[in-house]
């Protein structure tokens, strides 16, 4: 049985979440939403799983990977084939999806995480690039031009939910033992060792949980979209991820959030300009990360308790 | 058989033998000092008992069991825990934090537990907290409780560093210089604490410790190495009187450590 904790905060935050689910299927009922702002709508939820599951391995347990592109693929590929080709219900195919993106993680995390830092980047990195290849070259899923036809079947309510989820999870995760393990290891690898942290299982852990919701982002994007292509997945799109990761702050769970918000933002906004678009994104990086290396929310959750002290409306002990 | 027991003990880093054919026997609940000058070999003994390095030569026993071939990790969960001689604390996370980590191992609640937040879940946090808790208020940690690790004097470090490893609950505890850099205030106070916590905690410990009045004050059994070898053991007494300390050790030290050695 699960056992639930109410109190107050959990309490107005769930309120909240609750509260933008039926505020934005409102507004696509009355038809509100134009079809530009719901395209927008779906990358920023995307892009927020995206963000936040590679924020559990950069972040939190510090391994840097320049993969998730990768990741994202294969959930991608794998739930578009069980939908399109074999008539399997959206639920399978992102179960499926998910499934093996994780594989994936586990297969690349075994031999590759035990390299450190610029060697476990450039690795991760060819990893992406060979799941872009394959994909290139097999003719089951359309090769280079890709697979069309698959069903619109992410839906407001579908992305949601998974948005949801995946914070949820990776939240909980977090705040227990097994995310302080991973974080012990970011932080001194061989004293998380000698506290008796099996420091390949809680590597591999992480990157299997990140791929994993890369996996579902990528299924809720073929699913949208209706065609993906080996190009939809490609080095820069990785990149774009770990800049919301670093913009946001490695380790702040909100910091990925709101930034993959902003940066959605930005990047619709400026679409119109092309080429233009790109240095002003190059400058706004540059800015940032001169001004605030460690991201907007450096490691630390942007909470209501926080909030409400900054006002002076909370007074006396926050009860943990 | 001993608690811990060490037979020809090798390693050669490049041909050089940094450690060589120790023997060492701990008994259940003794305190064991480890000294000889700067490069003997100490740090290198603890590496070697946790697996950080793996032994040229030699055998590792431990409750009866070779240690040898086993990971950091491994040899942690069978009850040896250590603190390093250049901190190695989790600088950026809290001092609660730090301890609390080092619950990890005993933690009563597995992955799935924590993301469906079940009352498994709950329960061990409140237990892993109590528990950080209290050894927070035996190393005088508590006013720290969310300071960054970082942010601590060095003499706290020192003392969470401690914590963090009683957090593990050891059997055998390896401290390595535990008082390097304090004063001899702090460093008093601090041998009081361990000898304090051994009784408390049922431990066993072996300490690596440059303060000669420090070592022949509080264990009972020494040994000494030179050139990674060990030249004598025994209790402090003997090894106060004995001719190839006190040339190898004491003799190029003398004016450091000889006038504090009085007291024991
Ligand atoms: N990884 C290594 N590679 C090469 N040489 C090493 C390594 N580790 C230790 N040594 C050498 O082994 C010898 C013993 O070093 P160790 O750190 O064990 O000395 P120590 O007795 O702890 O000295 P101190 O009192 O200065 O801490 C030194 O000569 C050191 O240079
Ligand atoms: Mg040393």
């Amino acid at each position: 049985m699960i056992e639930v904790r109410f109190n107050k905060k959990n309490l107005i935050v769930l309120a909240g979440v609750i509260l933008i689910y039926f505020l934005v299927y409102g507004l696509q009922a009355v038809g509100v939403i134009s079809a530009f702002q719901e395209i927008n709508l779906m990358m920023l939820g995307i892009n927020i799983i995206l963000a936040v599951s590679l924020n559990l391995i950069v972040g939190f347990t510090g391994q840097l990977a320049l993969g998730h592109a990768g990741f994202m693929a294969v959930g991608a590929y794998v739930a578009a084939i069980l939908t399109t080709n074999l008539n399997q219900p959206f639920p399978v195919a992102l179960l499926a999806g998910a499934f093996s993106a994780a594989v994936a993680g586990i297969i690349i995390g075994l031999p590759t995480l035990r390299l450190r830092g610029d060697y476990l980047a450039i690795a991760t990195l060819g990893f992406g690039e060979i799941i872009r290849g394959a994909a290139n070259n097999i003719n089951y899923i359309g090769g280079a031009a890709g697979m069309i036809g698959i069903p619109q079947l992410t839906n407001w309510t579908w992305l949601y939910v998974m948005m949801v989820l995946t914070i949820l999870v990776i939240t909980n995760f977090i705040n227990s033992t097994h995310g302080r393990a991973c974080v012990a290891i970011r932080e001194n690898e061989i004293a998380a060792e000698t506290m008796g942290i099996n420091t390949t299982y809680y590597k591999v852990l992480a990157f299997a949980m990140g791929a994993f919701f890369a996996g579902i982002a990528g299924a809720l994007y073929a699913h949208y979209f209706y065609l993906i292509q080996p190009n939809t997945f490609t080095f820069f799109r990785s990149f774009d991820i770990l800049v919301m990761v670093v913009f946001g702050g490695l380790g702040s769970i909100t910091g990925s959030i709101i930034a993959a918000a902003g940066i959605t933002f930005v990047n619709a906004a400026l679409q119109d300009l092309a080429v233009l678009r790109m240095v002003i994104y190059a400058v706004l990086l540059i800015i940032i990360m001169v001004f605030r290396p460690q991201g907007l929310m450096g490691n630390k959750e942007f909470t209501l308790d926080r909030w409400l002290k900054k006002r002076g409306a909370v007074s006396g002990p926050t009860g943990n | 058989m001993a608690l811990l027991v060490t037979r020809d003990l090798t390693i050669s880093f490049g041909g050089l033998a940094a450690v060589a054919n120790v023997n060492l026997s701990l008994e259940t609940g003794e305190l064991v000092g480890l000294i000889g000058p700067n490069g003997a070999g100490k740090t290198t003994i603890f590496n070697l008992l946790t697996g950080v390095y793996r032994p040229s030569r030699g055998e590792i026993f431990f409750d009866e069991q070779s240690l040898v071939g086993l990971k950091p990790y491994q040899i942690t969960r069978k009850g040896i825990a250590r603190t390093f001689q250049n901190i190695r604390l989790f600088n950026d996370l809290s001092v609660l934090d730090n301890v609390r980590i080092a619950y990890h191992l005993h933690a009563s609640y597995g992955v799935t537990s924590a993301i469906l937040r079940l009352p498994s879940f709950h329960h061990g946090e409140a237990e892993i907290l109590a528990e950080s808790e209290k050894l927070l208020q035996i190393f005088k940690l508590a006013p720290y409780r969310n300071e960054k690790a970082r942010n601590l004097p060095y003499g706290e470090q020192r003392r969470l560093e401690i914590a963090r490893a009683l957090a593990a609950k050891p059997k055998l505890l390896l401290l390595d210089e535990p008082a390097a850099g304090m004063n001899p205030q702090e460093t008093r106070e601090l041998m009081e604490l361990i000898n304090w916590v051994r009784q408390e905690f049922g431990l066993t410990i072996l300490l690596i410790e440059h303060d000669m009045s420090l070592v022949m004050g509080i264990c009972e059994r020494i040994y000494v190495l030179d050139y990674g070898r060990v030249i004598a053991e025994g209790p402090p007494e003997a090894i106060r009187n004995n001719e190839r300390v006190i040339e190898a050790y004491l003799g190029r030290e003398v004016n450091d450590n000889a006038p504090q050695g009085g007291e024991s």
